[in-house]
């Protein structure tokens, strides 16, 4: 059964004046998976998430996300994917309630839509006693939750998340992994970013990026018989070393 | 419409939840009008004023009993010689000296005229100058009494031809610098407040990081940007009210003119700071940069703008960059409706001028913003 | 050491690569002073009036174009009569009406005596005043004229000296306060937002953990807007001595010695207001709305402060800027020594210690 390709990247290139963070990568992603896109701190990562979202305008190459062309129809792509920045970027002046609001408003959900979720947000992460407390005082890994959670509320077929577990502590980064998992199992395709080589086993599909060039692509498991390796750890470094 | 509605409401929020920020958004302007239109004032009052008499007789003391009761001079003890006269000037104990020589009223009658010495410290020009006038004046008075007293005695002098000159002051009769400042101070406030506040505002999402997560929503620039704007401008007339209150309750400023036309045109104004504010904001990366280059617009503009001193006194360059100057314009708005009570068609060429820069600074601060870098 | 010197390089470097702030911190000063030696003054120029002329007889078309003549005024309109002059005044083009009665020859050569009115529009007093005072003296002049072969009997002639300035030039007056505020500005408030920031970022919990102590972190923070001020004010002085002709009748020594002083009293400053802002936009604020302007209203800089309610006067006292300013006036302009400017030398060193001891105070407090 194949499913329907959601992200198609060909030859995409971000130059800045004559570097080039971003060299020639092409891959694709289908509906549904979990693709992780992993690389050392540098590799050109976040500067190929931001051309797939639409912030950042690519130098050559083809791309396109939900179906849009990532030069032409940047608006339209926003429309249909959710982001989570590097920095859980939620207002730590606002309450979690106020900041649901004000997303979900961004978003154009209707004031019926926007309680509903609030309340279904709120029990699912069980912050019934801190909701009307600033998102400020709240512990780095409920922000990471609920910055997950508020990604969502417009029920995106892809989201992306930017090194959503950095500074996290083991216990938490698997509850969230959890969460990954229950949102790709409903059909949201997953496109996340990360250092944590041990993450990369909790993905359907991984490529690494290295210099700006993707040097290997394929299932972990295929990844670690090709290189010999016990672990994703090992992969990368010997990819590294290379 | 609605989305505009949500970030709207998320400002307003920030605003007042922010307890550092808030007090010195509404309070310290109350404060700095109050204390500003108490201080900003070219009049010279208490000036130190001392004296050498050198001829020691009831028609010098009564020289120097005119100097006394005028309100403008603080006549301080006498000195015993020029030399140690200049010496206190020298340590700022005195501004201005008069020098009485010796046989003063003995060379009056006798050769019909005399010299007077006055010596002022000139270290402020402009001041020295009106000192001089309020000395010369007094002197003159003097001089005309005292030749009274003396030709009754003589009457065999020719009588001399005099103009008139009878001077009457509109609009402030009592000529109160406050009448002429607070108008300028409502302006500076103002502008201050929504240009800092809204310039900064955008320019600490990026800081954050909350930027980034908006670009990626599908949200509209211009939704973006007017939702950010809208609560900064309802701030700006909301500063302008208070201090319409604060300026006839507390100092009894007349506000002849429309208030609505007041509110008319602030309202435009406040789009022209604000557009500018955004712009600068398009173009700086952390809050400091963004501050700075507000600042030092808005001190040029301000002392440029005919607040302080006036414009025809100034070149011809800096008359041609005035024209583009918008603090100009909302002075001169604000004192001539507010004092004099201007009408519509008097400040048409203003509201014009002032519309067009709205539109150019708000189009050009929506261009710069790029959603996509 | 070693780790001091890394920390200052670091900070020159933060500064140093912001063009845009330096660009403006260096570009004020120099802005400023151009402003206020050639546009900013209270003369007037060009000022436009209106005539009401009920004779128009040979006489007053002699005044009105001595008037006419005079650089101060630039006759606009003719008004009509009384009526119109209210209008007039509200379009806001012209500032002044001088209204000549009728058959003003006539009673000049029958009664000796003949009035003119100056009608002025005082919503700016000052020009007003100066309008008033500049057509009197036209008119004395004229009346001087007319009177010649007339000898004035009993005549006391004014010989006014004016002294440290002669040529009344207005540069004697903001130089010093220009290069105050200036001082001001790049120390307390450039210090405090410094300060600030790595509060905001979280940085500065991790130089208070480093090897670094404190003290060091915050003199290191500080040291590079010395520099800076140093340069200011180095350049402020260049440009009014070169292009302003401003003296230097005293010590250039001492100068630097006040200038120094003052730059540290004002840094102190910085650092207190950095102790109580939490973040850069406060710290910006409270620099702006509770230093800069008073400074610049309280400090004697553009108003004088004799002029001002006593209140306001004691007030004064508390700005550094004010004895600044007369440390300042009093080495350029009067040439006097340190046996002059002792006692404000004094209070300025007392308010640096003061300030400081109030920060260390409150550093403490925060870290307990």
């Amino acid at each position: 059964m194949t499913k329907e390709t959601v992200i198609h990247v060909k030859n995409l290139t971000k130059k800045f004046d004559d570097f080039k963070a971003v060299d020639s990568i092409s891959f694709e992603v289908k509906k549904g998976e979990i693709f992780g896109f992993l690389g050392a701190n540098g590799a050109g990562k976040t500067t190929s998430m931001k051309m797939l979202i639409g912030i950042s305008k690519p130098t050559t190459g083809l791309a396109t996300v939900a179906g849009f062309d990532v030069y032409k129809n940047t608006e339209d792509i926003k429309k249909n994917i959710g982001y989570m920045s590097q920095n859980f970027a939620l207002y730590n002046d606002l309450t979690i309630k106020e900041n649901i609001t004000f997303f979900g408003g961004i978003y154009g959900l209707s004031r019926k839509e926007i309680k509903e979720k609030t309340a279904l947000l709120i029990e699912e992460l069980n912050l019934q006693k801190v909701s009307k407390k600033l998102v400020g005082s709240l512990p780095l890994g409920w922000k990471q939750k609920l910055s997950f959670s508020v990604a969502l509320l417009h029920n995106p077929a892809i989201i992306f998340l930017d090194e959503p577990t950095g500074g996290v502590d083991p216990i938490t980064r698997r509850q969230f992994w959890e969460m990954i998992y229950k949102t790709a199992n409903q059909g949201t395709t997953i496109f996340v970013t990360t250092h944590y080589m041990d993450e990369a086993e909790y993905c359907d599909r991984v490529s690494i990026m290295v210099k700006g060039k993707i040097e290997a692509l394929d299932t972990p498991k295929n990844l670690k018989n090709k290189f010999n390796a016990e672990t994703m750890n090992e992969v990368f470094i010997k990819l590294a070393r290379e | 419409m609605k989305i505009i509605g949500y970030i709207v409401q998320k400002e307003f929020k920030q605003i007042f939840r922010n307890k550092e920020m808030l007090p010195i958004i509404f309070i310290m302007p109350i404060i700095q009008l109050i204390i500003l239109s108490n201080a900003a004032t070219f009049e010279i009052l208490n000036i130190k004023f001392s004296y050498v008499d050198n001829d020691k007789t009831s028609f010098s003391r009564s020289l120097i009993d005119t100097f006394d009761a005028s309100t403008y001079f603080n006549v301080q003890n006498e000195y015993p010689s020029n030399k140690i006269a200049s010496a206190a000037m020298l340590k700022g104990e005195v501004d201005v000296i008069l020098e009485i020589p010796q046989h003063f009223e003995r060379s009056l009658i006798k050769e019909q005229q005399t010299d007077l010495a006055v010596i002022i410290n000139a270290i402020n020009g402009a001041a020295a100058g009106v000192e001089n006038g309020y000395i010369n004046q007094i002197i003159k008075n003097f001089n005309t009494n005292a030749r009274a007293k003396f030709m009754n005695q003589n009457a065999s002098i020719e009588r001399p031809k005099t103009i008139e000159a009878s001077p009457s002051f509109w609009f402030n009769k009592t000529l109160n610098y406050k009448t002429f400042m607070i108008p300028g101070i409502l302006v500076l406030l103002v502008t201050m407040i929504t240009l800092f506040l809204s310039g900064m505002n955008i320019v600490r999402e990026k800081e954050i990081g909350t930027l980034e997560q908006i670009n990626v929503t599908p949200i509209k620039k211009h939704q973006f940007i007017v939702g950010k704007l809208l609560p900064f401008w309802i701030l700006g007339l909301a500063l302008l009210s208070i201090g319409l209150v604060i300026a006839k309750l507390l100092f009894n400023i007349p506000i002849i003119g429309n208030l609505g036309l007041m509110y008319f045109y602030t309202s435009i104004y406040i789009l022209v700071v604000l557009g500018i504010g955004l712009f600068i904001s398009n173009f700086t990366e952390t809050q400091q940069q963004a501050m700075f280059i507000s600042w030092f617009f808005t001190v040029i503009f301000i002392l440029m703008s005919g607040l302080f001193t006036p414009i025809e006194s100034m070149p011809r360059w800096a008359q041609y960059i005035n024209e583009f100057n918008p603090i100009r314009y909302f002075v001169e708005v604000m004192r001539m409706v507010m004092l004099k009570g201007s009408s519509l068609a008097d400040i048409t060429s203003h509201i014009v001028k002032t519309i067009i820069f709205a539109i150019v600074m708000n189009v050009l601060a929506v261009i710069s913003y790029k959603k996509v870098t | 050491m070693k780790r001091f010197r890394g920390f200052i390089k670091k900070e020159f470097f933060h500064i140093y690569r912001d063009k845009r702030s330096l660009f403006i911190l260096f570009g004020m000063p120099i802005v400023q002073i151009m402003l206020f030696g050639f546009a900013i003054t209270n003369e007037i120029n060009n000022v436009n009036i209106a005539i009401l002329d009920h004779s128009k007889d040979a006489t007053t078309q002699e005044i009105i174009t001595k008037i006419e003549a005079s650089n101060y005024f630039s006759i606009q309109e003719s008004i009509p009569n009384e009526a119109a002059i209210e209008n007039s005044f509200k379009k806001g083009i012209i500032k002044a009406v001088l209204i000549f009665e009728n058959d003003f020859s006539k009673k000049l050569g029958k009664d000796n005596n003949a009035t003119v009115q100056i009608i002025a529009d005082a919503t700016d007093p000052n020009t007003a005043n100066t309008i008033s005072n500049y057509i009197n003296a036209i008119l004395k002049n004229y009346q001087h004229e007319l009177n010649k072969a007339v000898k004035i009997p009993y005549q006391i002639i004014p010989k006014t000296r004016m002294v440290f300035n002669p040529e009344l030039k207005g540069v004697f007056m903001f130089v010093p306060g220009v290069m105050t505020i200036i001082l001001m500005l790049v120390s307390a408030m450039m210090t405090s937002i410094s300060i600030t920031r790595e509060k905001e970022l979280g940085t500065m919990e991790v130089l208070l953990v480093s090897p670094l102590k404190p003290i060091l972190v915050i003199v290191g923070k500080v040291v590079p807007y010395i520099f800076l001020s140093i340069i200011n004010a180095t350049i402020i002085i260049l440009l009014s001595i070169f292009v302003f002709k401003m003296p230097l009748q005293g010590s250039l020594f001492l100068l630097a010695l006040e200038s120094v002083l003052f730059i540290i009293t004002s840094l102190s400053l910085g650092i207190l207001i950095s102790t109580i802002a939490n973040s850069q936009q406060t710290a910006m604020m409270i620099s702006l709305m509770a230093l800069m302007l008073p400074t610049i209203l309280l400090s004697g800089f553009i108003f004088p402060i004799t002029s001002m309610p006593t209140i306001l006067q004691v007030i004064s006292n508390v700005i550094p800027a004010k004895w600044f300013i007369i440390i300042l006036k009093g080495i350029m302009l009067k040439g006097v020594g340190i046996s002059f400017v002792w006692k404000e030398t004094i209070i300025l060193i007392g308010m640096t210690l003061f300030f400081i001891a109030l920060s260390v105070k409150k550093y403490k407090i925060r870290l307990e």
